[in-house]
C-alpha cells in the first residue's frame, strides 16, 4: 500500500463519510441483537450522518427500536439481550468494556414515546442531568443551562414564569418538549427519539417536528416513527427495517417516491404490515 | 398491484383507472370521428364529434376530484403516489387531445360544403393514422404498465413531426398553385397542426407512463423535428 492510500485510510478511520457525503456519526457493522434464542436484529450495516435526521421505519417487531436502543446501550438493561458486531460513535466502539456507559448515555440522549418528566419542578427536570454530570459550576451556570435548553426546546416562553411548577402538570406536548430540553441539557451529540409524537395531538406534533427540524443543525438525530408522513417530513434519510433486517436506507425523498426494494414499497404503500 | 391491506383503497385505484381508460377511449374515438368527418365531408359526424368532447371534459373533472380526494384520504406514497399523479397529468393530456380533435371536427364542419380534391387529404390521413396508432399504443402502455411500449411511442413522435413538415409544404404548394385552395388548405393546415399537437400530448402520456413504471423522470431530449415554424417558401421560383 502506498503512502497516499494509507493516509486516505487513516483519514477515513478518523472521519468516516456516509454515502450522502455527510460525515458519519454512528456506524454499525454486522450488528446483531439476540433476545435469548430470538435473533431480533440481523447483521445491520449502516452509516448515520451527523447533523441530520435519520428516520427508522418498519412494522412493529421489525427491529427498529431494538437497533435504536443499541445506540445508547439501553439493551444492556435486558438480561437476555446479547449484542454482537460493531457499533461506533465517532469511530469509538460503544461496546468497548472500558467505556463508561453513563458517559455514553449523556452523549446519546433519548426521548420516549410517552413523555416521562420526573415528578419534580420544570427547572429540576432540566437541571438534573447537568447537575449529576457536573456540567455547572455555579447556580448561575445551571440557570443558564436550564434557560438555554428550554429555549432550544421551544418551551421557554411557555414556562419561564412557572419554572418551579411540577413538570407533570404541563400538557402532553409541553411535557414531550420538556423531555427534549432535559435530553439536550447535558450537551448530547446524538438524540434518539422513539416515536416521540405518537401520544401527541397534531398541534403538539407539529411543534415537536419544528423543534426536530431546528435541532438537526447541531445534532445527529435518529427517530423511530410509525407515521410515514412524519418520516417524510422530518428526516433527510430513511431506513426501512423488516423482520429484523435493514432492507433499505437512503435519501428520504427517494425512499418515499421510488424505493429500490419491493418490500419497502409494499410497506410504505400499505400492502404489507 | 391491487393488494392494499385497506381494500377500499384498491377499489379507488380501480375506479381511477376505469375513468382514465374511458377518457382515453373517448379521445381516440373523437379523433377518429373528427378526421373521418373531415375526409368524408360529413357535417353530421362532425357535429357529433364536437359535442362528444363535453364527456371527456366531465371525465377529466371526475378524475381530478377523485385523485385529490385520494391524496387527502390516503396520503399515498411511492408507486401509489406516482400512480395518482401520472393519472392526473394523463387526464390533462387526454382533455387537451379531446380539444384539439374537437377543433378538427369544427374545421370539418366549416369545409364540409366545399369540394376538395382527393390528393389534398393524403398527407393528413397519414398523420392522423399515425397519431391514432401512437395514442392507442400510449394508452395500451398505460393500462399494461409497459415501459418498452411507452418508450417506443416516445421515440415515434419524430415521425409525426416529419410528416407534418411534408404536409405543411404540400399544402403551401397547393395554395400557390391555385388561390381558390387557400380557404380549404388553411383549415387543413390547422388540422395538421392539431394532429401534430396531439402527438405531443401523446408523447407526454408516454413520458408519464415511463415515470409511473420506472420511478424516474424521462430526461432525454425529445426527438423534435417539427421545423415548420422556421420554414420559408418562396412564392416565385428563384
Amino acid at each position: 500500500m502506498d503512502m497516499t492510500a494509507a493516509k486516505r485510510l487513516e483519514a477515513e478511520r478518523i472521519a468516516p463519510v456516509t454515502q450522502a457525503g455527510l460525515p458519519a456519526k454512528v456506524v454499525a457493522r454486522d450488528a446483531n441483537v439476540y433476545y435469548g434464542e430470538k435473533h431480533a436484529l440481523k447483521s445491520v450495516n449502516v452509516d448515520i450522518p451527523d447533523r441530520g435526521v435519520t428516520a427508522f421505519i418498519g412494522p412493529s417487531g421489525c427491529g427498529k427500536s431494538t437497533f435504536l436502543r443499541c445506540i445508547n446501550r439501553m439493551n444492556d438493561t435486558i438480561s437476555s439481550c446479547r449484542v454482537t458486531g460493531n457499533i461506533t460513535i465517532d469511530n469509538r466502539d460503544i461496546y468497548d468494556p472500558s467505556l463508561d456507559v453513563v458517559q455514553l448515555r449523556a452523549r446519546v440522549g433519548m426521548v420516549f414515546q410517552k413523555p416521562n418528566p420526573f415528578p419534580k419542578s420544570i427547572y429540576d427536570n432540566v437541571a438534573y442531568g447537568p447537575k449529576i454530570h457536573g456540567l455547572a459550576r455555579s447556580k448561575a451556570d445551571l440557570d443558564e443551562i436550564v434557560s438555554a435548553s428550554l429555549e432550544k426546546a421551544g418551551l421557554w416562553n411557555e414556562v419561564k414564569d412557572r419554572l418551579l411548577d411540577s413538570g407533570t402538570g404541563l400538557s402532553g406536548g409541553q411535557q414531550q418538549r420538556l423531555c427534549i430540553a432535559r435530553a439536550i441539557a447535558v450537551n448530547p451529540e446524538v438524540i434518539l427519539m422513539d416515536e416521540p409524537c405518537s401520544a401527541l395531538d397534531p398541534i403538539a406534533t407539529a411543534k415537536v417536528e419544528t423543534l426536530i427540524d431546528e435541532l438537526r443543525a447541531n445534532y445527529c438525530i435518529i427517530i423511530v416513527t410509525h407515521s410515514m408522513q412524519q418520516a417524510a417530513r422530518v428526516s433527510q434519510r430513511t431506513a426501512f427495517f423488516h423482520l429484523g433486517t435493514l432492507v433499505e436506507e437512503g435519501p428520504t425523498e427517494k425512499i418515499f417516491s421510488s424505493p429500490s426494494d419491493p418490500r419497502t414499497q409494499d410497506y410504505i404503500t400499505g400492502r404489507i404490515g | 398491484m391491487n393488494n392494499h391491506i385497506v381494500k377500499s383503497y384498491d377499489a379507488e385505484f380501480q375506479e381511477l383507472d376505469r375513468l382514465t381508460a374511458h377518457m382515453g377511449g373517448l379521445a381516440e374515438k373523437l379523433l377518429a370521428d373528427a378526421f373521418a368527418a373531415l375526409e368524408r365531408r360529413d357535417p353530421n359526424l362532425a357535429a357529433a364529434a364536437v359535442s362528444s368532447d363535453k364527456a371527456i371534459d366531465t371525465l377529466e373533472q371526475q378524475v381530478q376530484e377523485r385523485a385529490i380526494l385520494m391524496i387527502a384520504k390516503r396520503q399515498p406514497l411511492a408507486n401509489d403516489l406516482r400512480h395518482i399523479m401520472t393519472v392526473l397529468k394523463i387526464a390533462g393530456d387526454l382533455e387537451r387531445i379531446g380539444d384539439l380533435a374537437k377543433n378538427i371536427a369544427k374545421r370539418a364542419l366549416a369545409v364540409s360544403g366545399e369540394s376538395h380534391p382527393k390528393p389534398l387529404m393524403n398527407g393528413l390521413r397519414h398523420m392522423s393514422e399515425l397519431a391514432m396508432r401512437q395514442l392507442k399504443d400510449a394508452l395500451d402502455a398505460l393500462s399494461t404498465r409497459d415501459a418498452a411500449k411507452a418508450r417506443e411511442v416516445w421515440h415515434s413522435d419524430a415521425g409525426l413531426d416529419a410528416l407534418y413538415n411534408s404536409v405543411f409544404r404540400e399544402l403551401l404548394t397547393y395554395m400557390m398553385e391555385d388561390p381558390r385552395n387557400i380557404g380549404l388548405c388553411t383549415h387543413l393546415l390547422f388540422g395538421a397542426k392539431n394532429i401534430e399537437r396531439i402527438g405531443d400530448h401523446t408523447t407526454n402520456i408516454a413520458e408519464n407512463v415511463l415515470y409511473l413504471v420506472e420511478g424516474v423522470a424521462m430526461t432525454d431530449e425529445r426527438p423534435k423535428s417539427d421545423d415548420t415554424s422556421s420554414m420559408v417558401l418562396s412564392a416565385r421560383p428563384a
